[in-house]
């Protein structure tokens, strides 16, 4: 039995990575400043996608993605590392969406892509930390889901069998399909891009990034690329009152840079007399021992 | 009715520290709002549930006994947590931000629409004006959490849905019993009529849950090492100084990111947030993630080859070395002077 695998995979600002000119005086981030990349944990959902379709001939894994034009790159590098094939879901009605909005616009895309078996995304993104969209998608589509996921162990008569890692210890569950499965930073890491694939699909574009394309007076390339599926809001018939700001019920009223109060400290070198008086001083003061 | 509702994680019959952790707040927050704090245990053998809770000054404990509650599933907890909610209309329902609680939040609060803040390091009480529309609502529940990997901190409202969600991290609010006297009333509810036989389709096979085996929540002294320390094996070293003094050891997200230490060693925004009397950060730069997990220390002594390290500016001792050349003399100097 081949599987229709739908992979949830977003493009995150490199917030590991955050260099001094990253925030802007104001207090705001400077998205600018930070490197876009494939939202880690969702790379780990790849990966469980890429091993079934390995598995089981015939599977296909499609990505979907949201967010603005240039996250085009994350079907792309899903193609180079072995996906069959991609949507990304733009449109301005999407901006400012809190994790209900992002999950009702993916859930309307998904409904769009019509069957399958199996959605794989990352626990959670590294922007937001939230871990909502996932659980919320599954919701949405009345799907159960298996979360935390370290492998999906097998897949057998219409049921999945995972590996899930919790704080303190792991868990095997069985679910039937379909279901939605978020997986872990802990599950292993995603293959890495495939020569052939690149030189498949490195000018696999969107529709508007083929206009754009088009339209440069100096295009060099004219040869027919693949098209990337890119759906608006009306494409996957997504209610505008229910995406974006407007369907958006939390609301943010303050964002503040973080401050640290700074301390009067003392400064020791390595020093043998520094450190032995600093241990005595901790010992007297009853700090240790 | 327009109450503040916890849901208690229960392991073994016991309720997890996060729970009685959010029951502390909930009880300040309830009284801040003149209403009642309700709590909903869900699982099977609860009969010890309502003495573990009732001195945190819960008033009302529901209850959904059944054998196929426990360990939790998803969609049966979501199913029940749904209809209460609908049926008690909470203004505020706070759960643990637990491999639990992150399972089951997103999905109430998208059965329901309600908002939901995953993560919140604290929890206030406030008012809010929508200027546009000239509305003014009052007693919100503001959520406060870090976002961009700690580099801000937002404030997050939900103005106009009820209940307003939010998970909070074990360690992150403190437990407090308010009096052991404390009288609540058990609500006992027939699960059977709030979840349906299709919400059971996922079964729990195997399970293996240890009590942690780190406390770092509890540990008077932290020895914690961060990305400087450049390998697991290095981390040895710290386990040797901690062993020594008589502490436990710690990390920053980039030593676990690198594999040099557990997750459950993980202090910060994304880990646990420790308040010891004494703190040695080896190698640790001082990502202002990690600093808000650790900031409230008693004492903090910060060793790093960097002098200019973000963490000095927290830190009452500043010791610029290597981290290889100072904690073995940490080691050899208390051994000589203790006792």
């Amino acid at each position: 039995m081949s599987l229709k695998i739908i992979v949830l995979a977003k493009q995150v600002p490199d917030t590991r990575n955050v260099g001094k000119d990253a925030m802007k005086e104001d207090g705001t981030v400077n998205r600018a400043a930070l490197p876009a990349i494939f939202n880690p944990e969702d790379l780990n959902a790849l990966e469980q996608a890429l091993r079934l379709k390995d598995e089981i001939p015939g599977s296909t894994v499609t990505l979907l993605t949201m967010g603005p034009p240039r996250a085009a790159d994350i079907i792309r590098e899903g193609l180079f590392r072995g996906a069959d094939g991609g949507y990304l879901l733009t449109d301005r009605a999407f901006a400012g969406a809190d994790t209900l909005a992002t999950s009702y616009a993916l859930h309307e895309a998904i409904k769009k892509i019509g069957q399958f078996d199996l959605i794989i995304s990352g626990r959670q993104a590294i922007d937001g930390d939230t871990a909502q969209v996932g659980p919320q998608v599954a919701e949405k589509l009345g799907l159960s889901q298996i979360t935390y996921a370290e492998e999906i162990q097998s897949v057998a008569n219409g049921k999945i069998t995972v590996k899930r890692r919790l704080e303190h210890g792991v868990e095997i569950v069985e679910g039937k399909m379909p279901i939605l499965v978020t997986v872990n930073g802990s599950a292993p890491d995603c293959r890495p891009r495939n020569a052939k694939l690149i030189q498949k699909y490195k000018y696999a574009k969107t529709a508007s990034e083929q206009q754009a394309n088009d339209d440069a007076a100096n295009s060099r390339s004219t040869r027919a690329n693949a098209i990337l599926g890119e759906w608006s809001a009306t494409d996957v018939n997504a209610d505008p009152k229910q995406c974006g700001l407007s369907g958006s019920p939390t609301k943010v009223k303050k964002i503040e840079s973080v401050v640290f109060q700074a301390k009067e400290s003392k400064t020791l070198d390595s020093s043998d007399q520094q450190i032995e008086e600093l241990i005595v001083e901790l010992i007297t003061n009853h700090t240790i021992g | 009715m327009n109450n503040l509702f916890v849901y208690l994680e229960i392991e073994n019959g016991k309720v997890e520290d996060v729970s009685l952790e959010l029951l502390t707040k909930g009880r300040t927050l309830a009284n801040q709002l003149k209403c009642q704090l309700e709590a909903v245990a869900v699982g099977s053998q609860l009969d010890n549930v309502g003495k573990q809770v009732f001195p945190y000054g819960v008033d009302v404990l529901h209850t959904f006994d059944d054998a196929r509650l426990y360990p939790y599933t998803s969609l049966p907890h979501t199913s029940i947590l749904v209809k209460l909610f609908e049926e008690e209309k909470p203004q505020i329902a706070l759960m643990g931000a637990t491999s639990i609680g992150r399972d089951l939040g997103p999905r109430v609060s998208s059965a329901l629409f309600s908002g939901l803040t995953a993560d919140c390091t604290s929890l206030e009480i406030g008012d809010h004006e929508e200027k546009k529309e000239g509305k003014t609502y009052t007693n919100l529940l503001y959520q406060i959490r870090p976002a961009f990997g700690g580099n801000i901190v937002a404030t997050i409202i939900n103005p106009d849905n009820r209940p307003q969600m939010a998970t909070v991290r074990e360690g992150v609010m403190k437990k407090e019993i308010l009096d052991v006297n404390y009288q609540g009333k058990t609500v006992a509810h027939d699960a059977k009529q709030y979840v349906s036989d299709t919400d059971f389709a996922v079964s729990v096979i195997e399970r293996h849950i240890e009590a942690s085996k780190v406390n770092i929540k509890g540990a008077p002294i932290i020895v914690a090492g961060g990305y400087g320390i450049g390998s697991k094996e290095n981390f040895q070293l710290l386990f040797d100084l901690a062993n020594t003094i008589g502490a436990e050891v710690g990390a920053s997200r980039a030593a676990v990111d690198a594999g040099y230490a557990e997750h459950e060693r993980q202090i910060g925004q994304t880990g646990v947030t420790v308040r010891p009397k004494l703190y040695i950060a080896c190698g640790i730069s001082g990502q202002i993630q990690h600093i808000a997990g650790m900031q409230e220390s008693s004492l903090i002594i910060a060793i790093n080859n960097d002098p200019n390290a973000p963490i000095n500016n927290i830190a009452d001792y500043v010791i610029t070395g290597d981290v290889e050349t100072v904690v073995p003399k940490m080691i050899k100097y208390y051994k000589k002077n203790s006792k």
